[in-house]
This record gives structure tokens, C-alpha cells and sequence, in this order.
């Protein structure tokens, strides 16, 4: 992170692991995840964020601890001093395979970066559950001019929620309700998002990993199978409307703004913006209601 | 902290039941009064009005989000876990017909299928229930009605007379519950140590309780210390009880030395495997035991107050609890100087809600807390951070019992009785089809065929099929397998496991398939829904059994049991807790050693 914060004090200790047969030295405190990235090994993550605390619920990150009864989430998991870990043992690409494959079966991932790829690394095959498999389809929440809601992509990695509650917005207006499978992210009862809590800050779309939440722009374009992200540029601006002065980065297609980001490592709000600055951008594309 | 509120005003009856638990507000503004969230108290606001008014609002949750801080998303969130709690207008009167294993065997199916038709527009309803915890005499049913006299009772066995008088009449059309010492048939033997007070002792007389040795193990135990205690529970060799067999005085001393202070005590009262009932027996006939055994805990550990979370299906041991932490409050046994001897410890009972999940260590944190029962990912342990986050005690209420005969005879008598590393009584829960279910006393190593022979064997000249070894989250054992001693070595060397001490026999009559649908629905409806193994494996589980059960396996059965155990081991593996892990075990027991949808024995 540029900028967030000063370390005084010694710098951490050295801890020592085995990572797929190699001796790596990482910081005391790093999770196998940042182990696995320090020593370039690939391990995929979904509910994992970099802003925030890994949930470890989606468990795609699971891999080989010697001497464990069970996996371990590499989001999560501290290393310890000797630790031996396999990211790429039997167990753990069995592990991710069927994670791709209950997920793959239950809810759609096309927009999920990545899940494609990874199905064929793994050889996951969603489809062997066979088509009257339960899935979380369901029609799109469109219930405010400014994000959509498409549950039917959601895959309850609680990243929203925790967006939304006590790791950035403090707003609060989304849980998780119901229990099991039928569990699902919610206002209460069920209400739409302007008689809920919520301030349109659009942090819960920023951390969204499966395009769950999304732009109105964004699913419009979907929708119309126009949406495009190779077409996409991407420029940094300052926001204009206040002193706090977020970097806003616009990504623009076919010269019109279609998604407001703020990049993670920019120390004023690491990626958070509030309603202003994520999207009250129409006044620039002559929409005439900015 | 501000948060955003619709404003509802809840009823008058929804706002006393409000009063009455927190107080009345102190101003017209209605909002929390006192400084920070009291989330922890959510649990028992959502219980109060659930009972006053039988149902949950969208006011009451308005109000209870403005009276506690609490957001009422997450009011919301929280309420919509539990399957005791409804969230939509519903009869003041509900009776709970259990339709689990047990229950299942002795024709629960029918009982429900021949309840009288019901409109919704009339005062009582009818719902299927997982496992009451009655499994001793199955068919159970539970009765609760709420309103201005709320309150629930049992029926067991439950005939289609009783259902119908329980949807007529409520809980007066129940007769009167058997003594507690119905479910124990060694009862009165003098060689019983956990259970040597059950139909003896009268659970009401804290007096009765003194007479009958009470309270000699907490004076025993501040004699020796704190560090004597956990010395003595150490050598004893005691290990939890719960199912996961973790040494008692390793965690005990483990929490005691925690600098972080206070600790805290949770007495998992949550007993809620399929097949389990022994912890509502101790809890019903011996409710001060159970008591001193926690206060026992509060003094070794460090902690001044226990929670004992209750699971919310068993009426009566709740009122045998609440009888007892008054009256032991009354006389000093309770409270800010234990006994005049200069230490603190008090007792709080927690109301589950229904959710299995809640039974896990670190899931019932969360529901004490006020959150979404779900657990929490380990490490750190609740030795280290618990309940509030703070260094935490959590032990199944058989495990703590466990600690009185260890401090009135000795670690060294304790560890006598017993088998290798396996020392001291154990509890068993036998139900299902034998002469005499109930629970049963024995030291660890007796086999499984003693503990039936003990329970009478399987009557009326019908075969022994199976016995489900451990519950819903255990194995099957075989008829030829009958040697296995009941240890937890002598399980695990027999690929089983002892789990919380459920020993369900089944007989040739059973329907094999049904009942492992059953297990797999179970799972499937308490799984809490935060990881994908366990949400959609518990899913994916059910369906493929549905298919194998109606003969149109996807690809053939070898394909559609290669697909079950895929899916088996990827919850074993990879979910976050014990009911994931576990979910898939009886299911592949049954194909393994009972042969279940290839050849059929």
C-alpha cells in the first residue's frame, strides 16, 4: 500500500516455510496466499479482497498443510515456521475442482474473471450435476437508476456486506439472511435499495467479484452482449467534487464512461468512493440529468 | 453510531415483551439508551417477542434494531437463521411433529400424514421438526404456544390423539411428561456415577441435591486451587465429550493461562445431533450437577461467568435450569462470593433457536454474540479468542459433569475405569429398535453388542440391519461388526466414530434409502450457508441420492456413487467446520460397509 501507513518499530521477523518443495522466507504475519504470490505460484481466490479481511468462504484457495487433518485457505491461513505447504497436491486440485464445480452448477460465472480458465486448468466440469441441478437463478434487481442487482451471479462471498458494514461504509444496509442454500445477501425484508440504508456509495460493486453488482451501464451492456472490456480504456482523474480528492479512474467505451473505479493501493480511500465520485459522472456524457 | 431506521413503531404487546427484557426506554426517542450496540442481548430480544406475539415483524425488527444498535439488516439476517422463528403471521400455536431418524422409525411419517387438514386461519398449525432430542420414546412432538401465556411441552410418544388434542387445545391437551428416569433403564443402580442421581435426586430441591453429595466437588476443588483442578482433570485423562475428543485439561489450562482477561464459559447445552438426548437427561433429573460442574470450570479457568446455551427444543430441562440457577443464586452458590470463599461466578442460560450449526464451538459464539450462527474459522482457537474474543472455556455439559466424580474420588480412580487412552464412564444415546431405548451407562470398552444386549437387542423376532454409530454426522456399522469396542480408539480403528455417544439401531424392516435421505435433508437444511462445500455439497448430495432412490442415476450408479464420493470429500476437506466436514460420512458408510444401492443385503 503507497502512502497508508509509517512502520516504526524493527521490521517483522523472517518466517521460514516449504512451499511445493522450495524454501521461502516470508514475513511474520503473511497468510500462505501472500507466501504463494512472493514465490509466483498461482493459487485462485474469489472471495479473497485486498481490502479487506479474507472471509475464506468461497475455499477455491485451499491448499496441503502437512500434518493438517483437513485443508487449509490460503487467504487466511498464517504461516507458521516450518510449515509445508502443497498448493498443487492431489487433495487440494481435487479441492478446487469440485469448489468450481458446486459453484459452477449453482450460479452463473460468466462475468467472473478468471473462472474459465481456471475450470480448465483444474478440469472442472459444472455440467456433470447434471440439468435439474438447483441453481440461485433469478431475475435481476433493478430497483435504482444506479447499480443492478443480479443475484442469479452471486455467489454469497460476503464481500459486499462486509463493504458495506464495519470494514469500509459503516452503512449497513446488506446481510446475509436465510440459512443453507437458500441463504442469500439482503436488505431487510427483502425491501429495495432506496427504502433501504444505502448510499449509493457503490463500494459493495467495487468488491463484487462475479459482476453480481454492477454498473446500470455495465448490465445494459451485458444485456445487450455489447459489453466489451478489450475496448476499454481506463484514465485516472482527480474527483472534482471535494476537497478529499479520490483518484477516480473512468473506464470508458465507445467514448462513454461505463464504470467508476478508484485504484486500492491510493491511500485517500484505497479504492472506496462515495455516490459522488462512482457515479456522478452523467453530466460529462450530456445525459442531461446530472 | 447512526443508523438508518424506517421508523416503525412496534405493537404494544411486541414493545412490552421489548420492556420486560431490556427495560423501558428511558425517553420518547425509543433508541437504545445506553452507550454502544448490545447485539449480544438480539438473541433473547428476537425470543421475547417471538413469544408474546408468535411471529416476527417487520416493526418489532425495526424496534429491535433501534432499541439494541444494531442495523436491521442485520436484525433481519440474524432472525431469518433460525427455523424456531417465523418471520410472517403465523398461529399462536404450533406443534412441532419430529419427522428425524428415531422418530421416522417409529412412524412419525403417518402421524403427520394423519393430522387433521388445517386452513392457517385457526389457532394452531402443524410443522416437521428436526430431531427433538426425545429419541428414547420416538414418535416426539413439541408443543409451543405463544402469546400472553407463552410456553412449550413435549408429547412422547406422540399418538394421532395427541396431535390432534395438541392442535385443539394447546398445551393442555398434553397429559403430564414421564419422570426423567424413564429414559434411563439402569436407574437406581449404585454402580451409576454420571447418572447416579437421575430418578433419585429431586431436581427441584437444591436441599435434596446437598444431601446427595452435592456440591462436596466444588468444596474439594477450591481446596486444591485453581491449579489443582486443572491437575486433577489433566490426569484424569477426561476427554471432551461433544464428539471431538479433545483432552479436557489440556484446554483448561490452555484458557487458564491466558494473560487476556476476563476469560469466559460457554456450557454447550446445544444438543441437537439426530439420536442425541443425554445431556437433556443429566440437564432434567440432575440440573445442579450440571451447575456445579460449570462453577467448578468459572473457578479453574479464571472465568466469572458461564453461558450455558440451551438448544431451544427442551422445555424442561430450561425449567429445571432456571429453578435451579435461582435457587443456587439465593443460597450463595451462585453469584459475586461463591460459597463465602472469596470468588465470583454466576450463570446465564441462552436460548437456541433451532439450528443445529449453533452446536458448534465457535458458531455459538456467534449466536451469543448476536450474529448469524455461523462458525468461525480456525485458527485462533477459543482458547486463545472466543466469545467476545476473549480466551474462552467451551465444553459439552456430559464433559463437564464428567469433572464432579473426578474431584470427589480422584483423578486416579477416574482414570481406572475405562480403556486405554479412553478413561472413565460414558454416555451412550440408544434408541430406534431395541427392547429398551434410553440412555445408557457404561465404562469405555464395553462393545457395541454389550451396550444392545444391556438395551435388550432387537425385538420381536426382527433381524439387526445396521446401527448408526455417532448420528446424523456418524457411521454405520454392520451386524458383523458388533466387537467394536466403544472407544474412541477402538472406533477409529474401526473407521467410525463415537461422535456425541448415538448408538440408533435399525432393524430389517427399515427403508435404508429413506432414512439416508433423511440424513442428507438434514444436512442440507442445517448447513449455515457460508461455504460452498458444504452449501452446495449438502445440495448436490441430496440430489444424487434422490436419483439413485428413484432408480435414474445420472450415468449409471457406479458413475452417481463416483459423483457422491467426490462431492464427500471435497466437504470433508475443505468446509470450514464439523458439519460439513462430517455430512457425507454416513452416507458413504452405507455404501461401504452396508452395501446401500449397489447390492443391497
Amino acid at each position: 500500500m503507497k502512502g497508508t501507513s509509517v512502520r516504526i518499530g524493527p521490521p517483522p521477523r523472517a518466517v521460514e516455510l516449504s512451499l511445493d518443495g522450495e524454501t521461502l522466507r516470508v514475513p511474520e504475519g503473511a497468510t500462505i496466499l501472500d507466501a504463494c504470490r512472493a514465490a509466483g505460484v498461482d493459487v485462485p481466490t474469489l472471495c479473497w479482497g485486498d481490502t479487506l479481511t479474507p472471509k475464506n468462504a468461497c475455499r477455491v484457495c485451499m491448499v496441503e498443510v502437512e500434518g493438517a487433518r483437513v485443508l487449509a485457505p490460503a487467504c487466511s491461513r498464517k504461516v507458521e515456521a516450518g510449515m509445508v505447504v502443497r498448493t498443487d497436491s492431489e487433495r487440494a486440485r481435487h479441492a478446487r475442482r469440485l469448489v468450481l464445480e458446486l459453484l459452477g452448477s449453482s450460479v452463473d460465472l460468466s462475468a467472473a474473471p478468471r473462472v474459465a480458465e481456471w475450470n480448465a486448468e483444474y478440469g472442472a466440469d459444472p455440467s456433470r450435476f447434471g440439468s435439474e441441478a438447483a441453481t440461485v437463478a433469478q431475475e435481476p434487481l433493478v430497483d435504482n437508476g444506479l447499480y443492478v442487482r443480479d443475484y442469479a451471479r452471486c455467489i454469497l462471498c460476503y464481500k459486499c456486506v462486509d463493504a458495506c458494514g464495519d470494514q469500509w461504509q459503516n452503512t449497513f444496509a446488506i446481510a446475509v439472511a436465510g440459512r443453507g442454500f437458500d441463504s442469500r445477501i439482503s436488505t431487510e425484508w427483502s425491501v429495495p435499495l432506496p427504502e433501504s440504508a444505502c448510499v449509493y456509495c457503490g463500494n459493495c460493486v467495487e468488491v463484487c467479484p462475479t459482476g453480481a453488482l454492477a454498473f446500470t451501464e455495465e448490465y445494459r451492456l451485458r444485456e445487450a452482449g455489447q459489453w466489451a472490456p478489450e475496448r476499454q480504456t481506463r484514465t485516472d482523474t482527480i474527483c472534482p467534487y471535494c476537497g478529499v480528492g479520490c483518484t477516480l479512474t473512468l473506464h470508458v467505451q465507445d467514448n462513454r464512461i461505463v464504470r467508476v473505479t478508484s485504484p486500492h493501493d491510493q491511500f485517500v480511500g484505497r479504492g472506496n468512493l462515495c455516490i459522488k465520485g462512482r457515479f456522478g459522472y452523467s453530466h460529462v456524457q450530456g445525459d442531461g440529468d446530472g | 453510531m447512526d443508523l438508518r431506521s424506517a421508523g416503525l413503531t412496534a405493537s404494544v404487546a411486541e414493545q412490552a415483551a421489548l420492556d420486560d427484557l431490556l427495560g423501558a426506554p428511558a425517553n420518547g426517542w425509543r433508541g437504545n439508551g445506553a452507550l454502544g450496540s448490545r447485539r449480544h442481548l438480539l438473541l433473547p430480544a428476537l425470543h421475547a417477542v417471538h413469544d408474546a406475539v408468535g411471529w416476527i415483524s417487520r416493526e418489532a425488527v425495526d424496534e429491535i434494531a433501534r432499541r439494541l444498535e444494531v442495523a436491521p439488516a442485520d436484525v433481519f439476517g440474524v432472525a431469518s437463521f433460525y427455523g424456531l422463528f417465523s418471520l410472517e403471521p403465523r398461529p399462536p400455536r404450533v406443534v412441532h411433529v419430529c419427522t428425524d431418524l428415531a422418530c421416522r422409525m417409529a412412524g412419525s411419517l403417518d402421524l403427520r400424514a394423519g393430522a387433521p387438514a388445517l386452513d392457517g386461519g385457526g389457532p394452531a398449525t402443524l410443522v416437521e421438526s428436526p430431531c427433538l432430542g426425545l429419541c428414547e420414546r420416538a414418535p416426539a412432538m413439541l408443543v409451543a404456544q405463544y402469546g400472553e401465556r407463552p410456553g412449550e411441552a413435549v408429547a412422547a410418544p406422540a399418538t394421532a390423539a395427541n396431535v390432534a388434542a395438541a392442535l385443539d387445545e394447546g398445551i393442555g391437551g398434553l397429559g403430564p411428561e414421564p419422570p426423567v428416569a424413564a429414559a434411563v433403564p439402569q436407574a437406581g443402580d449404585p454402580n451409576l456415577v454420571l447418572l447416579r442421581r437421575i430418578g433419585v435426586v429431586d431436581p427441584a430441591s437444591l436441599n435434596d441435591y446437598r444431601d446427595r453429595g452435592g456440591y462436596e466437588a466444588l468444596r474439594r476443588a477450591v481446596r486444591l486451587g485453581p491449579a489443582g483442578v486443572i491437575r486433577e482433570v489433566t490426569d484424569s485423562g477426561l476427554v471432551g465429550r461433544g464428539g471431538a475428543a479433545f483432552p479436557t485439561g489440556r484446554k483448561w489450562a490452555a484458557v487458564a493461562g491466558q494473560p487476556v482477561r476476563p476469560h469466559e464459559l460457554v456450557c454447550n447445552a446445544d444438543e441437537s445431533e439426530p439420536g442425541t438426548f443425554k445431556d437433556r437427561v443429566l440437564m432434567e433429573g440432575d440440573p445442579y450437577a450440571v451447575l456445579e460442574a460449570m462453577t467448578i470450570a468459572g473457578y479453574a479457568v479464571g472465568a466469572e461467568r458461564g453461558y450455558l446455551y440451551l438448544r431451544g427444543e427442551y422445555p424442561r430441562a430450561l425449567r429445571a435450569l432456571q429453578s435451579a440457577i435461582d435457587a443456587a443464586r439465593e443460597r450463595g452458590f451462585l453469584g459475586p462470593d461463591v460459597m463465602g470463599q472469596g470468588f465470583a461466578f454466576d450463570v446465564e442460560i441462552r436460548r437456541g433457536a433451532g439450528a443445529y450449526i449453533c452446536g458448534e464451538e465457535t458458531a455459538i459464539f456467534n449466536s451469543i454474540e448476536g450474529y448469524r450462527g455461523e462458525p468461525r474459522n480456525k485458527p485462533p482457537f477459543p482458547v486463545e479468542v472466543g466469545l467476545f474474543g476473549r480466551p474462552t472455556l467451551v465444553n459439552n455439559v456430559e464433559t463437564l459433569v464428567n469433572v464432579l466424580p473426578i474431584l470427589e474420588r480422584g483423578a486416579a480412580a477416574f482414570a481406572a475405569v475405562g480403556a486405554g487412552r479412553s478413561t472413565g464412564p460414558k454416555l451412550f444415546c440408544v434408541s430406534g429398535a431395541v427392547a429398551r431405548p434410553g440412555v445408557y451407562e457404561v465404562p469405555f470398552g464395553a462393545t457395541l453388542g454389550q451396550l444392545l444386549d444391556l438395551a435388550g437387542g432387537v425385538p420381536g423376532g426382527r433381524r439387526l440391519r445396521a446401527v448408526l454409530l455417532g448420528g446424523a454426522a456418524g457411521a454405520f456399522v454392520g451386524p458383523d461388526r458388533l466387537d467394536v469396542p466403544l472407544t474412541f480408539e477402538g472406533a477409529a480403528a474401526a473407521g467410525v466414530t463415537l461422535g456425541s455417544g448415538v448408538v440408533m439401531v435399525l432393524d430389517d424392516t427399515v427403508d435404508l434409502t429413506g432414512f439416508l435421505l433423511r440424513i442428507a435433508a438434514f444436512f442440507r437444511d442445517e448447513s449455515c450457508g457460508q461455504c460452498v462445500p458444504c452449501r452446495v455439497g449438502t445440495v448436490r448430495q441430496e440430489e444424487a441420492l434422490q436419483r439413485l432412490a428413484t432408480g435414474r442415476p445420472l450415468g449409471g450408479v457406479e458413475e452417481e456413487l463416483a459423483r457422491l464420493a467426490d462431492i464427500g470429500q471435497v466437504m470433508g476437506d475443505a468446509s470450514i467446520c464439523g458439519l460439513g466436514q462430517t455430512a457425507a460420512n454416513a452416507v458413504a458408510s452405507a455404501v461401504e460397509a452396508l452395501g446401500a444401492f449397489r447390492s443391497e443385503r
